[in-house]
Parts: structure tokens; sequence; C-alpha cells
């Protein structure tokens, strides 16, 4: 073999090397940004059981807040993450209560129309806000069919440094995915009285919550929109 | 003197997106409800009329009309005026205005708004280019198919206007595949209003008379577009009315709604239709300063068209849960409440006056003026 071909196979082996260095600190930290390596295996997603949240009992809204560093304002330009809705139905009388917040889409329209991809989903389904790429241009507010979403209309003040957040940028219920990958349970969830909202992988077929979405009747809210929703409800 | 007003409107624009830059958007009226306000409305008013005005410049080189030709070019710079105008207000409403570079940047294929970025670009690029081949003796062959691609390229570009509602999947008042083709037309009643009123002026300070001929058949024009814009405006509501989902937005858009009724009726269809056409066709009436005036009329009725459009079908709640009375602390089930405020009002008139000023300085400093061509020769 000529001297010329040993030297080319041997730069050729340590370029493959260096370029191997050079892009496992970036693919580390993709994973790290967009879920674990096994995310594709899990669905985070929530059970709401509408039968145990009592009227009038904002616990969830209150832990929320605290974890994710809200005001706990309640004016049309204060965030809110998470709301207590009273539903009643016109024709029967029934009425409801429970928690709305980010429905985490299988196919989120806020995730199709943001113009810089600031919003997207991560391999595990939570639907986030990059808050450096978020021009505040607010046509995922616009497309959200579930008014999830808030926008930071003014200045922040003592934020927590686990939930960044920005002025002028849209921010909704993270699933508090900073609990979450530290193998937490959300803070609304923890923090139901009535153990109301069941946290879980959907797409564990052992899990409580994949057992219990197989035995008992729950929905999706505007199911016929299509969107899959993590978030399902039962007694609707 | 109008330039050192105008001047001073864009001024005083600047100052208000300093102030939201500086207190955020709490200054505005606009809210978690009602996210897209009045500098919306004046943005997509330009950035319709922007495409709508080029079809004078249409109807010259594709179509050959030698009357058009001639006013190709004073179109052309006033498209320009007012994509710059609207595009401006629309940057400058951003929450993060600073960040956009960010938006040139990155694209996320899948959203109307970036394929906008890039139908906006072009768009100026192929008005520029045109105007170029029509302005320059040695280019003019090429004038023809640089026609041909601005007339083709602002129809995507309307579409895209028309398609930011369309796509929306969430609101009762968007997500309808008649709005991309209504944007178009409804463009080509504002375009044209909007011509008139710059024509009329250019042509009233320079002490000339508007051919006879060339008059006439301009605004007759404009009130084909004007009916044909409101045919669509009818048959979208009719839609609505039919589906018995829809029955109450409409009953809050047409009738219960406060504000929107008024502005709907008497803004968009008295003023901005019923009159201007009247103006236009009354035996005896139809002289230029009437047609002026009646462009006038077109232009607010298209603001109170947009303003019902944009902030009514947002006021109106999402039905989440349809078939149930709702609420909520974040206005879940009550209708939004929207006033706009002055700094976001200057705002949109800044951006009225970077489109005045770029005409202005455009028509001093280069030959935009229409070369009246005698009417034998047409």
């Amino acid at each position: 073999m000529s001297e010329i071909n040993v030297q080319r196979r041997q730069f050729l082996k340590m370029s493959m090397g260096v370029a191997a260095v050079s892009i496992a600190p970036g693919i580390f930290l993709f994973d790290m940004a967009h879920g674990k390596a096994d995310a594709n295996k899990v669905r985070w997603g929530m059970l709401i059981e509408t039968a145990n949240c009592a009227e009038g009992c904002n616990d969830c809204v209150t832990a929320c807040n605290t974890e994710n560093g809200l005001s706990d304002g309640v004016s049309s330009t204060d965030s809110q993450w998470i709301r207590k809705i009273e539903i009643k139905d016109i024709s029967t009388g029934r009425e409801t209560s429970l928690p709305m917040m980010c429905q985490h889409c299988e196919h989120p329209p806020c995730v199709d129309v943001c113009p810089t991809g600031a919003s997207f989903k991560r391999a595990d389904g939570i639907v986030l806000v990059d808050k450096h790429l978020c021009i505040g241009c607010r046509y995922c507010m616009m497309a959200c069919p579930y008014k999830a979403r808030s926008f930071v209309h003014e200045p922040l003040q003592n934020q927590n440094p686990d939930v960044p957040r920005g002025r002028g940028t849209v921010e909704s219920c993270t699933m508090c995915v900073h609990r979450i990958d530290q193998g937490q349970q959300p803070a609304c969830a923890v923090a139901c009285p009535n153990k109301s909202i069941l946290f879980g992988n959907l797409n564990d077929p052992d899990s409580e919550i994949a057992t219990r979405i197989r035995t008992v009747a729950s929905a999706q809210v505007r199911a016929d929109l299509g969107l899959n929703p993590g978030v399902r409800y039962q007694g609707l | 003197m109008l330039t050192s007003v105008a001047a001073l409107i864009v001024l005083a624009g600047l100052y208000s997106v300093h102030m939201m830059e500086e207190h955020g958007h709490i200054i505005t009226g606009m809210n978690n409800q009602i996210v897209w306000g009045i500098p919306h409305v004046f943005a997509i008013f330009m950035i319709v009329a922007a495409s709508g005005v080029l079809n004078v410049s249409s109807i010259g080189s594709v179509f050959n009309k030698p009357a058009y030709k001639a006013r190709a070019p004073l179109a052309g710079l006033l498209s320009l005026a007012m994509l710059a105008g609207g595009l401006t207000v629309l940057m400058l409403d951003l929450g993060r205005p600073d960040r956009i570079i960010v938006a040139a940047t990155n694209y996320n294929l899948t959203s109307v708004f970036a394929w906008n970025v890039l139908l906006y670009s072009a768009m100026f690029a192929a008005v520029v280019v045109y105007l170029w081949t029509m302005m320059e003796a040695r280019m003019q062959p090429w004038s023809k198919h640089a026609g041909f691609v601005v007339f083709i390229w602002r129809f995507a570009l309307t579409t895209g206007t028309g398609v930011i509602f369309s796509f929306l999947v969430a609101r009762q008042a968007y997500g309808s595949a008649i709005l991309p083709p209504m944007f178009i037309v409804i463009s080509f009643a504002w375009g044209l209003a909007v011509f008139h009123i710059v024509q009329s002026a250019i042509y009233q300070w320079n002490g000339k008379m508007l051919d006879e001929y060339v008059q006439k058949r301009m605004k007759n024009l404009l009130g084909v577009f004007v009916v044909a814009a409101l045919y669509f405006v009818v048959v979208y509501h009719l839609t609505n009315l039919y589906f018995a989902r829809q029955v109450e937005f409409e009953r809050f858009i047409l009738a219960d709604g406060g504000i929107y009724p008024l502005l709907f009726w008497a803004g968009y269809v008295v003023l901005g239709n019923l009159l201007p056409l009247l103006l236009i066709y009354l035996p005896g009436w139809g002289k230029t300063q009437h047609v002026a005036v009646a462009s006038a009329m077109v232009i607010l009725g298209g603001f109170a068209f947009l303003y019902v459009f944009i902030i009514g079908g947002q006021a109106f709640p999402l039905s989440i849960f349809p078939g149930f009375e709702v609420k909520s602390s974040f206005g879940d089930g009550v209708i939004g409440l929207y006033s706009p405020s002055l700094p976001e009002v200057l705002l949109g008139f800044g951006g009225v006056g970077i489109a005045f000023l770029i005409t202005a300085v455009g028509i001093r400093v280069l030959n935009f003026v229409p070369r009246e061509i005698p009417k034998k020769a047409l």
C-alpha cells in the first residue's frame, strides 16, 4: 500500500473522530432540550376527574402561580396558565367545575402557526414556548382553541430561576416541565386536595393513567378539532 | 407643510413605540382576549391596499390599457409606500420588535406568518424591479414581464393575508376558505380608492384637470370593485347565518354587539358602500370631487370593516364548551373588552405617515406623475 493511501486513511479516521467529538455534546444538549433520550416512548398527559373537582376550590391555580412565579392577578392582561372554569349544560342544567390549561395537543395549532418555531412540542408531548425565539406576534394566541396562552404585558420581577419568563413574549402551562425532568409531578397535580388531577405517561400501558383511561369513559375538550390533546376529562 | 405634519405624525408613532418598549403592551388596549388591536387594523388595511393599488399597473401592463399604463409608476410607488407603512406598524407592535432578526432567520415552514415574511419581501423586490423597468428606457422591453410577475405575486400576497385568518380553527369569525378571495376583491376596492385620492390631490396641486374619459373609466371601475367586495362580505355573513353553531356569533356582530354592529352597518355598509356608490353612479354626480369623497368613504368603511372583522372577531368568546354556559377568571364565556389607547392609535397613524412621506418624496424626486396621453390616442 502506498504511503499516500495510509496517510489518507489516517486522515479520514482522525477527521471522523474529531467530528464525533464535536457533534456529541450538541446531540447531548439537543436531547436535554427535547426531552430525554427515550422520550419517544413517553407521552406525558393528565386525566382530570371532574366529579371530584370542587366548585370554588382554587388550589391547583394557586400552586401553579407559586411554582411558576406568576402574580396571582386575574385582570385581562395578567398571565393565567391554569384557571378554573365553571360550566353549565344549557339543555340539562348540569353544572361542572374543572381546571383548564394548555392541553398539550399532539397536533398543536400554536406550533403550526408560530413563524419562528418558538412554539414547539417536545418528543414527550409537552408543548412549550422558547423564550429566546418568541417575537411576541401573538399568532399562537389567535390559533389556540383553548385560550391557554397569555402574553406578558408588563416588565417582570422576582422570577423563579427554574421558570424563565420574558416581557413581550407568550407563555402557557409547561406541565411543570422543570419538575417532570427531575422525576416530580406537576404542581397542580400535587396540590389538588381531591386528587382529581392524575398525571402520567399515556404511552406506558401499565401506568395508572393509561389503565384508567382504558377502563373509564373520558373525553378530550373540542375533540371534534382532531388535535388529540394530552389532557383528558372524566365526567364531562 | 403636509410633509412636515406627516413627519410629526411619524415621530409621534415612534415615540409610542418607545413607550410600548418601556412599559410593555400594558399601555395599549390589547389584552389576553383581544390580542390584536388597532395597529393590526392599520397594518392590514395598508398591506391589503398596497396589493390592490397595483391593479392600476396590471390593467396597464398585463391587459394593455394605455390610460392605466400612464399611471402604473404611481401605483407602484403607492404600493411600496403602503407596504412599508403597514409592515412597519406590524413589526413595531411585536412584543419583541428587537428580535426582528430572529423572524428573518428562523422560518417555521408550516406558519402562514413565515410565508408572509417571504411574500412581503419578494413583493417589495418585484415592485422595485417593475418600477425600474418602467422608468429606465433601456429596461422597458422587460416591463411587461415584470408587470406580469407583480400581477401574479400580489394575488399570492393577498391570499397570504386572507389565509392568516382562514387557517384559524379556534375562533368563529375566521377559519373560512372564502376569506382569501374576499380579501383579494376587497384589496381592489381599497387600493383603487387610495389611488383616486392621491391622483386627485396631485392633479389639484399641479392645477391639472383629469382627462374626462380616464376619469369616467376609473370611477366606474371603483364602483364595480366596491360592489364586488360587498358581495363577498354578504356571502361570508350569509354562510355563517345558515350554520346554527354560528348564529350566536352573527347576532353579536350584526345586531347585539354594541360598537361592532354600529361600525358594520353605519361604517362599512352605509359609509363604505352605499354612499360611495351613490356618489359614483347617481346621474349628474360622479365628477372628480365626488369620486374623491367616495374614495375617502371607501377607505373609512374599510377601517370600520377591519375593526369589526379583527377586533369584533376576537371579542366574541371562544367556543371551548359548545352547548354550555361558561364562566372563569380568564374571560371565558364573556365578550372581550377593548378600548384602543393613544399610543397604539399613534403607532397606526405613524404607519400612514410613513406611507405618505414615501409617496410625497417619491413624487417630488422622481417622475411619478401620470403623463396624460391625449384621448384620441386611447
